[in-house]
């Protein structure tokens, strides 16, 4: 399909443009790795623990390399002879490409089997045999605090990241980072206080479950490998193998396609490594990829708990809080300490306190490792202090919104951190929900077994930060354009959004803008695709990018005496004498910030807040505990939408996929740390018949000052409010409380007994 | 162990060597480099997978592709013009990653032949056994019914 360059006037921002590469999902011509076979490619199929911790005391291959069709198995010791130190990790350099010595959690891979068939590569992992020597395992967050049972003998921070370092060496511990923050005196304040309020929350192990399982092939020459991977964080890929390598980053090509979805499922490294190695081991292009069961065993969502406690003086004023908060990291820290920290700004929520304490723990323990899910540890937080806050509301006998309100954080406050509010429609966001739920009406009950009630929660995000993002922009002598970045679009639109923010400025029309997917031999680097940071920090480098440029065609315009208005394909033929030669913008965005002090505290840290709300009605049937939620309003402030449709898109969908984290998914462990249901056959995720009868999604008038034309992340916003509201909306009900996730009815059943 | 089977693929007669134990998806991805139809779940249970064979929609992940022979496949590949579906897929921004939407496109024309006026409830219960993460399902209900109207205009 050759599409025109065109001159427009039209604004390409605010415009739900259908996105650019509709055509080729629909006729399901999208370009994904799963679709990339290469001559000669080989098939790994991965051999997997069965413990939750163990030694290992052999591992027989035997039989497996002796199975007609079988190209070669790999164990670490392979890998050792390649790279010594066969570790890696965006926080901890914990991860070994195969175990080594220990497994660490049931799942874990042990050896590959590679064949040009898949079939008798996966016939001969059945054919190996694994003897370890069982190790005390610990499974609960809250236990590996102080358990006996320790994951990782010694701890490894990456050194990347500068206030991990004092962890490095350290040992008997579980864990990975501890995070403190301490604003005011809370426990002076919490004394002095009128009433005290304490709880508990959880939250359970889940999955991302992308579509696209997890796949990455590879292929290499003497001294030069390429990636192709469905991954998020390309840059991240090409630097942290180089670095396994002791190569320089130019010999390590990643390419990434579309991405069948993504959720923080396919970032940093995940089986990038180990294809890497598999091909350069044996010279061969090797493709590995996971089935639905096998990216259960690769990467979760953390699992938590968290104890809050709130002192609130008698006009309903909160004065002092304490947040603990421990977080389930799995046996590898993956990003979960950044998750800690990160989240760990935000613990006490959307509210002005003066005194507040937050201790947030990353642990290890012997589950498959957790890391960044579809809000970056918000939604666990939110989940407790929005329950917290109902709950207080319902004890000091003010309405819900009303004591949100009395306590809400305002623009021009200063938050938890210290960093003052800005450009967050906190308090709108509060306002819609109330007058989009109705807030006031009554609700009646036409049944008598079936008890409605009504919930709203709130949350809020600080935009993970300092990252880097950089764009390139190439104006062809016919004026056609094409934008070059490395973010991955894996559905968020983001290919579109860019094109729409480059026409914006080059008054082009987004649907004739060419966007070149990340190929980091092309595109120049940029941080990763997670945390809804790609709209604000990337948007920002595309714009400065195609300004650049359209600062240089003004002066080619000026240099060669062509008027204002001179269309771009003249001046290149003025230029060149006929229809040659390029213009090239650059444009490179990261933005201020400032590292937390020994008290967590600091006046910069992030470039921009996401605010999200969830409002429900349900019905819950007093005889069985089933909740059907009837209604859903999602509001959130993603600063000024470019591309209305994908926004409200994006709110919608986080929603829902944060209904099934509220309502059914759960990975459900036997007392060994065997997972019991990794299939969609047990492990539900929402389908049709899970969609509440009405959704209604707004994103509130707002404007990001410092985004590219006002705009800001929205991909997690729609998932904070919804469990709270859920759970509140059910204790309004039928006066049952849950405070732990999942909400399920015999939970519900069991109390209303 | 391979053997010769011969079928219509996309209204055109083909041939391919399939092993017994390979899998309709497997075939069409191997033999013919058609990747519209993929695996996801590998148990049936998300619609990924979905193909047409002799007129209904199978998983093709779990179809045996032995089973074709002498049959019609029709896959999300199959013409060259966007159909109302297709068209209202996109209009309606039906899909965001793109992986499970040619099972959606598939389910939702056998499901217009059926119905050709369908309500939300009809809509949700035909298509209950497609699954998106992305958790498009409000934009694809308006899908459809646009694609209904299209329908019957035509």
């Amino acid at each position: 399909m050759k599409r025109a360059a065109q001159s427009t006037e039209t604004p390409q921002v605010g415009r739900s443009v259908p996105r650019l590469e509709s055509w080729l999902k629909v006729t399901g011509r999208a370009e994904y790795v799963h679709n990339l076979r290469l001559p000669g490619m080989l098939y790994g199929k991965i051999f997997r623990s069965t413990v939750a911790h163990g030694r290992i005391k052999r591992v027989d291959v035997a039989a497996a390399q002796a199975l007609a069709g079988v190209y070669r198995v790999i164990t670490s010791k392979d890998i050792r002879e390649l790279i010594p130190e066969p570790y890696y990790g965006p926080a901890f350099h914990d991860q070994p490409i195969l175990a080594i010595d220990k497994v660490r959690y049931v799942g874990e891979p042990v050896a590959v089997v590679l064949a040009s068939d898949p079939h008798v590569a996966e016939e001969a992992v059945h054919l190996i045999t694994a003897e370890y020597e069982d190790l005390p395992a610990v499974y609960d967050e809250v236990e590996a605090m102080t358990s006996k049972a320790i994951v990782h003998d010694i701890l490894k921070p990456a050194g990347t990241f500068p206030d991990l370092k004092h962890l490095g060496g350290r040992k008997n511990t579980n864990i990975a980072l501890d995070f403190h923050l301490r604003r005011g005196n809370a426990a002076e304040a919490m004394q002095s206080a009128d009433r005290v309020f304490e709880h508990r929350f959880r939250t359970q192990q889940v999955m991302h479950t992308p579509l696209e399982p997890l796949v990455s092939v590879a292929e290499s020459t003497e001294n030069s490998l390429t990636i192709h991977t469905a991954s998020q964080s390309p840059s991240f890929v090409r630097i942290e193998i180089a670095r396994l390598l002791g190569w320089p980053e130019n010999r390590v090509r990643v390419r990434v396609p579309f991405l069948g979805g993504g959720f923080g499922a396919k970032l940093y490294i995940k089986l990038e490594a180990l294809v890497s190695v598999l091909s350069l081991i044996t010279k061969k292009s090797v493709k590995l990829s996971l089935t639905m069961e096998e990216q259960f065993f690769t990467i979760t969502k953390h699992a938590s708990t968290f104890r809050i406690k709130s002192g609130v003086s008698k006009d309903g004023r909160i004065v002092a809080r304490e947040c603990e908060v421990w977080w389930n990291g799995g046996a590898y820290a993956d990003i979960g300490p950044r998750v800690t920290q990160k989240s760990g700004f935000t613990a006490p929520g959307p509210y002005d306190i003066e005194h507040v304490a937050v201790d947030s723990y990353a642990l290890y323990t012997n589950l498959p490792p957790a890391g960044a899910l579809r809000g970056f540890g918000i939604p666990q937080l939110v989940w407790a202090y929005e329950g917290h806050t109902d709950l207080m509301a319902r004890e000091l006998g003010i309405d819900p919104i009303e004591f949100r309100r009395q306590n809400l954080l305002r623009d021009g406050r200063p938050q938890a951190t210290g960093t003052v509010m800005k450009d967050a429609a906190i308090e709108k966001v509060l306002d819609r929900l109330e007058a989009l739920m109705d807030w006031k009406s009554p609700l009646k009950n036409t049944s008598k077994t079936l008890k409605k009630g009504r919930g709203i929660a709130i949350g809020f995000k600080a935009c993970v930060s300092p990252t880097t993002s950089l764009a390139a922009i190439n104006i062809n002598a016919d004026g056609s354009c094409i934008v070059y970045c490395s973010t991955a679009d894996m559905g968020q639109g983001s290919d579109t959004a860019m094109a729409q923010i480059a026409g914006e400025v080059l008054h082009m029309a987004a649907e004739s803008i060419t966007v070149v997917h990340s190929d980091t031999d092309v595109t120049p680097y940029d941080m990763a695709t997670l945390g809804s940071r790609s709209l604000f920090h990337m948007g920002n480098a595309v714009k400065l990018a195609a300004e650049d440029a359209v600062r240089k065609l003004n002066q080619l315009r000026s240099e060669l005496q062509l008027p204002a208005d001179c269309p771009i394909p003249d001046i290149f033929k003025k230029k060149y004498g006929m229809q040659a030669g390029n213009v090239a913008g650059a444009g490179s965005y990261i933005p201020t910030y400032k590292s937390p002090d020994a008290n967590g505290l600091t006046d910069n840290a992030t470039p921009f807040w996401m605010v999200g709300g969830t409002g429900v009605e349900v019905e819950v049937d007093t005889e069985t505990g089933k909740v059907c939620v009837t209604r859903m309003v999602n509001v959130a402030d993603v600063g000024t939408p470019i591309n209305p449709k994908i926004v409200e898109t994006q709110i919608s969908g986080a929603a829902i996929m944060q209904l099934g984290f509220t309502l059914h998914e759960k990975m459900e462990f036997d007392a060994q740390g065997q997972l019991r249901n990794a299939s969609f056959a047990e492990y539900k995720i929402p389908g049709f018949l899970d969609l509440p009868a009405s959704i209604v999604n707004e994103a509130v008038v707002a404007e990001q000052k410092s985004g590219p034309f006002g705009g800001k992340g929205v991909g997690e916003s729609g998932t904070f409010g919804v469990s709270p509201a859920i759970a509140n909306a059910i204790h309004d009900a039928v006066g049952v409380r849950l405070t732990a996730l999942p909400l399920k009815a015999e939970d519900i059943w069991e109390k209303l007994k | 162990m391979r053997r010769e089977i011969r079928f219509s693929l996309n209204g055109r007669e083909v041939s391919a060597q399939v092993a017994p134990h390979e899998s309709l998806v497997e075939v069409l991805q191997e033999s013919f480099g058609l990747h519209g139809a993929r695996e996801s779940c590998g148990q049936g249970m998300c619609g990924c997978c979905t193909v047409l064979v002799n007129g209904t929609a199978v998983s093709g992940c779990l179809y045996l592709a032995s089973l074709v022979e002498g049959g019609k496949v029709y896959t999300i590949e199959n013409g060259n013009e966007l159909d109302a579906v297709q068209q209202a897929f996109i209009e309606s921004g039906a899909f965001q990653c793109g992986f499970c939407t040619p099972g959606f496109i598939l389910m939702t024309r056998q499901l217009l032949e059926e119905q050709p006026d369908p309500d939300d409830d009809a809509i949700k219960h035909y298509l209950s056994g497609n699954l998106c993460r992305c958790a498009a399902y409000p934009e694809i209900i308006e899908a459809v019914k646009l694609a209904a109207r299209k329908r019957r205009k035509t």
